[in-house]
């Protein structure tokens, strides 16, 4: 049984105003416990709108969302577990922080849960780790922290409640490269300990590449190509057309190809278009 | 959804209503007002309603998008009538209980001050919803450029008033945005009693606040790297010019103002 399913969502903005606008147009989509899905997309192609279906915060005009097998809407207890089990992070995260300490504003999910006060601080405490916030940090004001803190702090509040399904939406965005790594470790931490699926909203190809298992890619709120990274980017012509680029790995390995250089298909991460030019290049690289 | 309101939102267009400058627009609607408070009959009614819907009909908004933005207003027009049926001195007496008397006169007064507040605010969102909020308020500094002489403060009114108007939607937008984050935390702004829910509120207010900081912060900051310094020597890329179109408009509304004040001021 999937994690967290869509099931032929469609959904409109604004219905019934002169301000009318359809944002998804039937999307299906099934995400199995400990799955890696990347979605990405151009700016409006409704991937955004999408993650918000999946933990009921928008209510879609058409098809249903299940939950570990259970319609979201067929409940408010339903819908209320659901937003426990599938975490949502949004875009610039840190800009919701209000509580006095880190430490209560990473308690506010679990005190919403009903969870007991030792359970709540050992969670807190955990979150905390994971998102790499000292002992000292969790009792400062979160005004007080940086940036890169700030957004860590936030995503704890939401890796607190130990969702089964971990949504982030442009989670690196703004951060510089080593943040930005140090971010997504931390992601997959979250995700090999507790066994959880990690969604994630993404502009940058690499990301994409290097983490997922399964690509979603979002085109005028439908879904238009979807499979495992190296499937996807089989697809270059198509990705180009939707504003999308490959990733630059990609975009080397098949300029090099296409002057000669007798490389493999499917490289497109800089780790292995490397190992691959290494293998080629073999002794004379070496010595 | 919060971002569905649709109070003071403009639409954009090219019809002659959204052509006219703002300015008369601005008079127009005073000079509805004035009007629909002359009027007594209803006859009076019917003629504004009349002039209501051929401005309406003009600007091409949709009729079903004036009603609903009504609906914000509708305790106000509600609580009006209700004083107004209980509280009308007369000698017509329908009902009477308690210290109630339910009179015709107040029955009347009721229908007449319900359908005078509708048409009111139904008619100041006709102005809001075809002049962008920048016109409007370029509108009312020029109005209101004569009061410099008494060092009244036009531009800087008018700047405070349009930068106001502009963040609203950036406003609701942010609130709604910070809202959806705390339900996504298991946040219930919808249940509870009164107390829970406004405690609910504050973890919605911190972070819009410090928002709303931040944005006037970084507001200031592009306005100076602009160059702005206040009103003073600055020129405008639209100048506002009063068109033949304008005078019309104009003469217009004084004909409907005439107009009630000849044939339906008659007191009831």
């Amino acid at each position: 049984m999937p994690a967290v399913q869509a099931e032929n969502i469609s959904y409109v903005y604004s219905a019934g105003t002169p301000f009318e606008r359809p944002a998804l147009r039937g999307v299906s989509f099934a995400c199995e416990k400990g799955e890696y899905v990347g979605i990405i997309g151009h700016t409006g192609s409704g991937k955004s709108t999408f993650v918000q279906q999946l933990n009921g915060l928008l209510t879609p005009s058409e098809g249903r969302v299940l939950v570990g097998g259970v319609d979201i809407r067929s409940s408010k207890a339903a819908l209320r577990e659901a937003r426990f089990r599938v975490g949502l992070v949004f875009q610039f995260p840190e800009y919701q922080l209000f509580e006095e300490t880190v430490y209560r504003d990473i308690s506010f999910g679990p005190r919403n849960m009903g969870l007991p006060a030792d359970e709540i601080d050992e969670r807190v405490r955990e979150a905390a780790v994971f998102a790499g916030l000292s002992e000292a940090e969790l009792g400062k004001s979160p005004f007080e922290l940086s940036g890169g803190q700030k957004r860590r702090a936030a995503i704890a509040g939401v890796i607190a409640m130990r969702p089964e399904v971990l949504i982030l939406d442009e989670p690196t965005a703004g951060l510089d490269p080593a943040g930005r790594d140090s971010l997504l470790a931390n992601i997959d931490g979250y995700r090999d300990r507790q066994g959880a699926a990690v969604i994630i909203v993404t502009h940058s190809m690499e990301e994409a590449a290097r983490r997922a298992d399964r690509l979603v890619v979002f085109m005028d709120g439908l879904v238009a190509l979807e499979g495992t990274p190296s499937e996807v980017f089989r697809h270059a012509a198509a990705l180009r057309e939707m504003g999308l680029a490959l990733p630059a790995a990609a975009q080397i390995a098949g300029k090099l190809k296409a002057r000669g250089v007798p490389l493999p298909d499917g490289l497109y991460t800089s780790a292995a278009l490397r190992d691959a030019l290494v293998g080629l290049l073999g002794g004379s690289y070496a010595s | 959804m919060l971002r569905d309101i649709t109070l003071g939102q403009y639409f954009p267009g090219n019809t002659i209503v959204h052509r006219l400058d703002p300015r008369t627009k601005l008079a127009l609607t005073v000079c509805y007002m004035v009007a629909l408070f002359a009027a007594r009959t209803w006859s009076g009614y019917a003629f504004m309603l009349a002039v209501l819907i051929s401005a309406v009909a003009a600007s091409r908004i949709n009729g079903k998008t004036l009603l609903k933005s009504l609906k914000p207003i509708l305790f106000i027009i509600i609580f009006t009538v209700v004083l107004n049926v209980f509280f009308t001195a007369g000698d017509d007496v329908l009902a009477h209980f308690w210290i109630f008397k339910i009179t015709k006169q107040g029955l009347v007064g009721a229908a007449q001050m319900m359908l005078r507040l509708t048409m009111l605010i139904a008619g100041t969102f006709l102005l809001t919803y075809t002049t962008s909020p920048l016109a409007l308020t370029d509108g009312i500094e020029s109005i209101l450029k004569p009061l410099a002489k008494i060092h009244f403060p036009a531009h800087v009114l008018a700047m405070m008033m349009s930068i106001a108007l502009r963040f609203i939607p950036t406003l609701i937008e942010e609130t709604d945005k910070i809202m959806s984050a705390q339900k996504a935390r298991g946040a219930d702004f919808e249940s509870g009693g009164l107390v829970k829910r406004a405690k609910a509120l504050l973890p919605i207010l911190v972070p819009l606040f410090v928002s709303a900081f931040r944005r006037a912060d970084e507001l200031a900051e592009a306005m100076e790297s602009r160059c702005y310094r206040g009103g003073e020597g600055r020129t405008r890329m639209k100048t506002l010019v009063m068109r033949p179109r304008d005078w019309v408009a104009l003469a217009a509304g004084a004909a409907v103002i005439s107009a009630v004040y000849a044939l339906f001021r008659r007191l009831p």
